[in-house]
């Protein structure tokens, strides 16, 4: 643990070798809603982080005996790019991988309430494309924006950040540099409403005071990274109703574009569908010609009945 | 008795609606007086009932809910049916049959097969058990639903928590969509849409119309958008309404 003398890594004046000073975080930015595919899903950029989550459920689970009878299964996968470090990284998941994705679930585990959906599962998949310090802070905090945004009822969302010990001097958000070769790395998740801690893990040498003055400063800190966080939620639905207060009138151009594009598309299909169709078993013939009898008694008497159930549906709405 | 959030405003996991006596609605829980929400979404205050309506989220089978599936599984006497929830729905032979069903001579597979596209009732669920699925209506008002085997039409799959933005109020926002488009719609509970038109055009202004609902569900003004692009829509159809006009056959 002996400090190297090339890098300085806090000067007197309390400047930091990136320039930060203690209590300064590195720039961070969010974007929700990323992966079309995916439930929920978040990018971070902290620092020369890059982050990618997706989260898929709650789903049915397989193996079966997995499942839990009361509550959602919480998986996690914590992965690195091997092109997230200088060194090329081997794809095998290592101890280390496989440890942040444990810890990173159960930090989750508390926020989210999992007993709403028995017997499924919530997977988390989170993918370091670039890695400079504090990654598992970085990863619960785009965790738990991803949750949210697949609509997985949470008590509160996640915040993580990290503290160091850096030649004696307590700093906040350590990067890779002051990571390897500071004294200490207090990493902490918390959820930001209640002040409950999640994750608490801590390498290296703290005295009792020093202990006491990181949480302090991190509390503060995953407070500021929390308004970002519910920024990054609301930015997203605000940019939609921007749009729509502004350009009426330029939407139905490509809209009818689209309608002729995908009509040359559709005819196709339509050809095909009908060559098929002869070929099909006599007993769906059957349904359908029944189904289209059916269909046509109901266009009959459908305009009444039809006015019938909407205001039912309407109730369950209103609930 | 404080509320810090305005009706129909956002909100995200973790924040504060209010404090003091009110009743908890859905998607929000109570920690100390204090009145928190679960999800992203749309705050409603109703008296002293405090709601949060969902943006999204899977959906979770209510008995008596109409929903669409695919048939995923065929056994000798149960159909597995994937209804875009969690939970797979069960469908057996009993409850969805005109006829007598005899395990002996009758194969489920002639029936509805891997593939299928059905519309059902959830006939029960609990947390212990999944959803039961019946393709009978003993609904006494006289529901016209369809319920069986879907032929033909398309199926779009929208957030469950948008169904109610896409019926609308007292079933607006539907009837506005089939009554530009002369196509038969059947909406399910569980976030997917069954529609057959008579032209591909028309089908396809309902499957947009259905993804601005969707896109735009957090919004206000929304039927009247959805008007408004569905007559200028017809308009470049060269067909300006289609008001009155019979469905071809």
């Amino acid at each position: 643990m002996t400090n190297k003398e090339k890098t300085v890594l806090i000067t007197k004046n309390g400047i930091r070798h990136d320039g930060r000073k203690k209590t300064d975080l590195r720039e961070i930015r969010f974007e929700v809603g990323i992966l079309d595919r995916a439930d929920g899903s978040a990018i971070i950029y902290w620092g020369k982080n890059k982050i990618l989550v997706a989260v898929y459920g709650p789903r049915e689970l397989h193996p079966k005996h997995m499942a839990l009878p009361d509550r959602a299964l919480i998986r996690c996968e914590y992965r690195m790019a091997t092109f997230s470090v200088t060194e090329r990284k081997s794809p095998a998941p290592k101890r280390r991988e496989k440890e942040i994705s444990k810890i990173l679930a159960e930090a989750i585990e508390p926020a989210v309430f999992d007993y709403l959906y028995p017997r499924s599962v919530i997977d988390v998949f989170i993918e370091v494309l670039q890695a400079d310090g504090g990654s598992r802070c970085a990863s619960i905090t785009a965790a738990a924006l991803a949750l949210a945004d697949a609509g997985i009822p949470m008590k509160d969302l996640v915040v993580g950040c990290a503290a160091g010990n850096l030649n004696g001097e307590v700093v906040i958000d350590l990067d890779d540099v002051e990571d390897k070769e500071g004294q200490g790395d207090l990493p902490i998740a918390v959820l930001p409403l209640s002040g409950e801690v999640v994750l608490l893990q801590s390498d290296g040498v703290f005295n009792p005071e020093q202990y006491k003055e990181a949480l302090d400063l991190l509390m503060d800190a995953c407070q500021t990274i929390y308004k970002l966080q519910r920024e990054a939620i609301t930015n997203k639905y605000a940019k939609i109703t921007e749009e729509i207060i502004e350009p009426v009138e330029v939407e139905p151009e490509p809209t009818e574009a689209k309608v002729e594009k995908k009509k040359g598309e559709k005819t196709e299909e339509k050809k095909e569908t009908e060559e098929k169709t002869p070929k099909k078993k006599a007993s769906a013939k059957k349904a359908k010609s029944e189904q289209s009898e059916e269909s046509e008694k109901k266009k009959k008497t459908s305009k009444k009945k039809e006015k019938k159930t909407p205001p039912k549906k309407d109730e369950e709405a209103k609930e | 008795m404080t509320i810090f959030i305005e009706n129909r405003s956002m909100v995200t996991p973790g924040e504060i609606i209010a404090e003091g006596n009110y009743n908890v609605g859905q998607n929000v829980y109570r920690k100390d007086k204090r009145i928190i929400s679960q999800v992203i979404g749309l705050v409603s205050i109703k008296d002293d009932y405090i709601n949060v309506v969902s943006l999204k989220g899977k959906y979770i089978p209510r008995v008596g809910d109409t929903v669409i599936g695919k048939v995923t599984d065929v056994s000798l006497n149960t159909w597995t049916v994937d209804i875009a929830s969690p939970y797979p729905g069960i469908l057996r032979p009993a409850t969805s049959l005109d006829r007598r069903f005899d395990p002996v001579k009758d194969h489920t597979r002639k029936f509805f097969d891997i593939g299928d596209v059905i519309s059902a009732k959830v006939f029960s669920f609990d947390r212990t058990r999944d959803p039961v699925l019946t393709l009978r209506d003993n609904n006494r008002s006289g529901s016209t639903t369809f319920l069986g085997k879907l032929i033909g039409g398309r199926v779009i799959e929208i957030s469950p928590s948008k169904i109610p933005r896409l019926i609308g109020r007292r079933g607006s926002m539907i009837s506005t969509i089939k009554q530009y488009t002369n196509c038969r719609m059947i909406v399910g509970q569980n976030g997917r849409v069954w529609f057959k038109g008579n032209s591909f055009e028309e089908e396809y202004l309902v499957l947009q119309a259905i993804e601005k609902i969707d896109r735009e569900a957090h919004t206000t003004g929304l039927t009247d958008r959805v008007k408004e692009f569905l007559e200028d829509a017809r308009k470049k159809m060269g067909k300006p309404t289609a008001k009155g006009e019979q469905p071809k056959k």
